[in-house]
């Protein structure tokens, strides 16, 4: 895998949680955090339960607002800083630069699975028919039984609904991607069949930071490795 | 970046000497979905009447960019304080779109559903029938009410049927912006979720820019890319809404959020 | 010109009653109503309030018409009054009998001899012409009434000719009956801006009061409001281009005179039911017989199950 240049980095980032519901308490996560992740490699975030892993992705993704420090993504050829851009700039980079899977499928009342797969790129323009058969390409890319597409996930298993997110996540092709727990319960053969569609991105020159319990599956897609710990805020 | 539908610049509302709500600012563009949230007593259906020219601010202004006179251009933004009652009339039928919590506010009751639908079009000079009723039975179609029912009087309508008939009614004439006060309050909880599903479609089709009132934050989540919460009729927080929900920083947001029960 | 004064015998040769000012009303009222009878012929079809007098009888009974004719007539007039069409009914009588005593006007049956029509419900079938003027007694002038009884509401809504409230009133009869169900006082738009009651005539009358040529005032007296309609002015009633505006045609002539195509009053004759259709407008009736038409004077049989009377066709 080539890597190329930098697409997402951070400075000096920090996430402390104030808990007003307990008196003002507050929790400091991890502190003064500078990465740098590159177009083709997988940054594996690594480290023990509640080190932080998902917040700093979180705080990648906006999803956290940053305490310190800021998140700066790559977009045509421009550093642009997520914690000090307007909402609306975030939700366009959202939408055209950054991808997101998140840890669980937050499940759209109603809405078929080949729909919720397609929605990313008929938020880029992209045709409804045209949108809707590319979904049907990943989604039979990772096993989903086509039964299922017309149908709402609410009802589908912890798998099925994992695979209808990871489907959504990359359906659109995105520079920058963040990945919680991509393969969590799923079985083997489909965890092979999303480490393939993982590291195909990457050999297209997607950046990638992922959250990966499964050793095998870290050790089949991550570039190298950042562990949390050493930026854990000091007690 | 285009430029703004609505501009929001430090609105307030008094009454004496409590303010409803003071010190609202955020702008709105076209295809996105804002939602207020806020318990009762919190302002945000006193904001949204600020923002229809129900109520004249006390402090502040509320800016529409009004529509331009040809495609090339793009229309002027204007303090809708200053705009006559008869445009201000005109705007509440062609452009603006105000879908009321309760049906008696937002329909009327004693007329057929598709007269509902109708009515704005009526007021803006069509008159053929022939026309008038098969724009309702479209907008009924759209809105998944059951084109069978358009000569019921809405008063035998569900609940969540009236919703959807104000919806059409107002829709029909493709306003740019569209408020809603609670538009799933006090609907079933199934009803609810179709509803929200209808919302989410028709926003994405008509590419409308909505404002909600709601104080469901699952409704905000859904609907709107970015929320703000209110409080004794100031805005505590502000941001895009899985932020504000998943990551509150004022003590307020994280009361509300941690209050909300899991099922 | 002198205020006229009840020392000297009126035209007609009878003395008006010396106890009250010609035409009842004082020379003060009569200016305020004449001032308020001029702003309604310069907007016309729009309602101006007037602080309508107390007459000596009731509200319901055309205090409204009798202020409005009460400040225009003049000694030379020639009075007409009719209700229903006929010159002979209770209203008009007494009505006609207090003019009389309060002006010694010259009064007629004949239409085209009057300077002044004061009416209830109807418009004489004979056109009117220049110098003319007709006076409505109106009950409810707003049009809008029955939909939105707010006063304050519907001045908005003519101030800013937002009529889509009554465009719905009439899809809806067309929704839940097939047609626009109003039969009278019929909703006419005048001048092409306001919107207006015509009185309860039947809508049959409505084509009458497009481009007269006389001038028709209105006056509600209960209400306090008049409005006016000036000579020659466009007067529309609302319709759809797919449902137009028809008036009422009968399948009988008039018993009496055999006229085709006037309004028809139907009355029982019989036990049995047998009806006569005869003209509603009583000096039409008595002017075409007194020209030698006849009716055929055979009642028509009782109304059997089915078959209506009255047909529509398009004026």
């Amino acid at each position: 895998m080539t890597i190329g240049q930098p697409m997402l980095r951070t400075r000096q980032l920090a996430k402390t949680f104030t808990l007003h519901q307990q008196g003002g308490l507050t929790l400091r996560v991890f502190s003064g955090v500078d990465l740098a992740v590159h177009a083709g490699e997988c940054l594996a975030l690594a480290g023990r339960s509640g080190s932080g892993k998902s917040s700093l992705l979180r705080c990648l993704y906006g999803n956290y607002a940053a305490t310190h420090g800021a998140v700066e993504v790559r977009h045509e050829g421009q550093w642009i800083d997520m914690t000090r851009a307007d909402d609306r700039t975030v939700l366009y980079l959202r939408r055209r630069v950054i991808g997101h899977v998140s840890q669980f499928l937050r499940v759209v009342p109603r809405v078929a699975a080949l729909d919720i797969v397609a929605e990313p790129l008929r938020l880029l323009g992209v045709a409804s028919e045209d949108a809707r058969r590319r979904a049907g390409d990943w989604l039979a890319r990772l096993n989903l039984p086509a039964r299922l597409w017309t149908l709402p996930p609410a009802t589908f298993s912890g798998g099925e609904q994992q695979r209808v997110n990871v489907a959504r996540g990359l359906v659109a092709g995105p520079p920058v991607l963040l990945l919680d727990e991509p393969t969590a319960s799923l079985d083997a053969g489909n965890r092979v069949v999303v480490v393939d569609a993982i590291r195909a991105a990457l050999a297209a020159g997607t950046a990638i930071v992922g959250i990966f319990h499964d050793n095998d599956v870290r050790r089949a897609v991550a570039t190298r490795s950042l562990d949390i710990e050493t930026f854990a805020a000091s007690a | 970046m285009t430029e703004p539908l609505l501009v929001v610049d430090g609105a307030g509302k008094r009454y004496g000497t409590r303010w409803a709500c003071r010190g609202v600012n955020f702008q709105l563009h076209s295809g996105e979905m804002l939602a207020v949230v806020g318990e009762s007593g919190s302002g945000k259906t006193t904001l949204l009447r600020l923002l229809a020219a129900r109520l004249p601010c006390d402090e502040g202004r509320v800016l529409y960019r009004m529509r331009a006179e040809s495609a090339a251009e793009s229309g002027t933004l204007t303090d809708i304080a200053a705009l006559s009652a008869a445009r201000l009339r005109w705007l509440a039928r062609t452009d603006w779109g105000y879908v009321e919590q309760h049906a008696h506010d937002g329909l009327r009751l004693n007329v057929s559903g598709g007269a509902n639908v109708g009515e704005r079009l009526m007021a803006l000079g069509v008159r053929h029938y022939g026309r008038l009723r098969g724009e309702a039975l479209e907008w009924m179609r759209r809105v998944e009410l059951d084109t069978a029912r358009i000569d019921d009087l809405p008063a035998t309508y569900s609940g969540g049927m009236q919703r959807r008939l104000q919806i059409a009614r107002n829709l029909v004439t493709r306003p740019r912006l569209v408020l809603m006060d609670e538009p799933t309050t006090g609907l079933d909880v199934s009803v609810q979720a179709r509803l929200l599903d209808l919302l989410r479609k028709l926003t994405e089709e008509l590419h409308l820019a909505a404002i909600i009132v709601t104080h469901d934050l699952g409704v905000a989540r859904l609907l709107a890319q970015r929320t703000i919460v209110m409080r004794d009729g100031r805005v505590v927080e502000a941001g895009l809404t899985d932020r504000v929900l998943d990551d509150p920083q004022h003590p307020y947001t994280q009361l509300l959020v941690s209050s909300v029960l899991q099922p | 010109m002198t205020t006229p004064t009840n020392d000297s015998p009126t035209a007609s040769g009878v003395h008006a009653d010396h106890d009250y000012n010609f035409a009842f009303l004082d020379e003060h009222t009569k200016k305020t109503i004449r001032r308020t009878l001029l702003k309604a012929v310069a907007i016309p079809g729009y309602q101006v309030p007037f602080a309508s007098r107390e007459m000596p009888f009731a509200f319901g009974w055309g205090t409204g018409g009798v202020q409005v004719t009460a400040s225009i007539i003049g000694r030379n007039d020639v009075l007409k009054v009719i209700d229903q069409g006929a010159d002979d009914t209770t209203n008009a009588v007494n009505i006609r009998r207090f003019f009389t005593r309060m002006t010694g006007v010259r009064t007629t049956e004949r239409t085209i001899e009057a300077s002044i029509i004061q009416t209830r419900h109807r418009i004489p079938e004979a056109p009117l012409s220049e110098g003319q003027i007709l006076v409505y007694q109106v009950p409810m002038p707003e049009p809008l009434f029955r939909l939105e009884p707010r006063r304050r509401e519907t001045t908005e809504l003519h101030a800013l000719a937002d009529y889509g409230l009554m465009s719905v009133r009439l899809y809806e009869d067309i929704a839940q009956l097939g047609a626009i169900a109003r039969t009278y006082d019929y909703p006419v738009r005048v001048n092409g801006r306001y919107l207006m009651s015509p009185s309860p005539i039947p809508k049959f009358d409505n084509p009458k009061m497009h481009l007269n040529r006389a001038l028709q005032l209105f006056g509600a007296g209960r209400e306090k409001r008049i409005y006016a309609v000036p000579p020659y002015t466009t007067v529309e009633s609302l319709d759809f281009e797919d449902h137009p505006f028809q008036v009422q045609r009968w399948q009988h002539a008039c018993a009496l005179c055999d006229a085709p195509d006037s309004f028809l009053d139907e009355v029982i004759v019989d036990n049995a039911g047998r009806r006569l259709f005869v003209c509603s407008d009583s000096d039409f009736c008595a002017g075409r017989r007194a020209a030698g038409w006849r009716g055929s004077g055979c009642p028509v049989e009782p109304l059997r199950s089915g078959g209506p009377d009255c047909k529509k066709s398009v004026p």
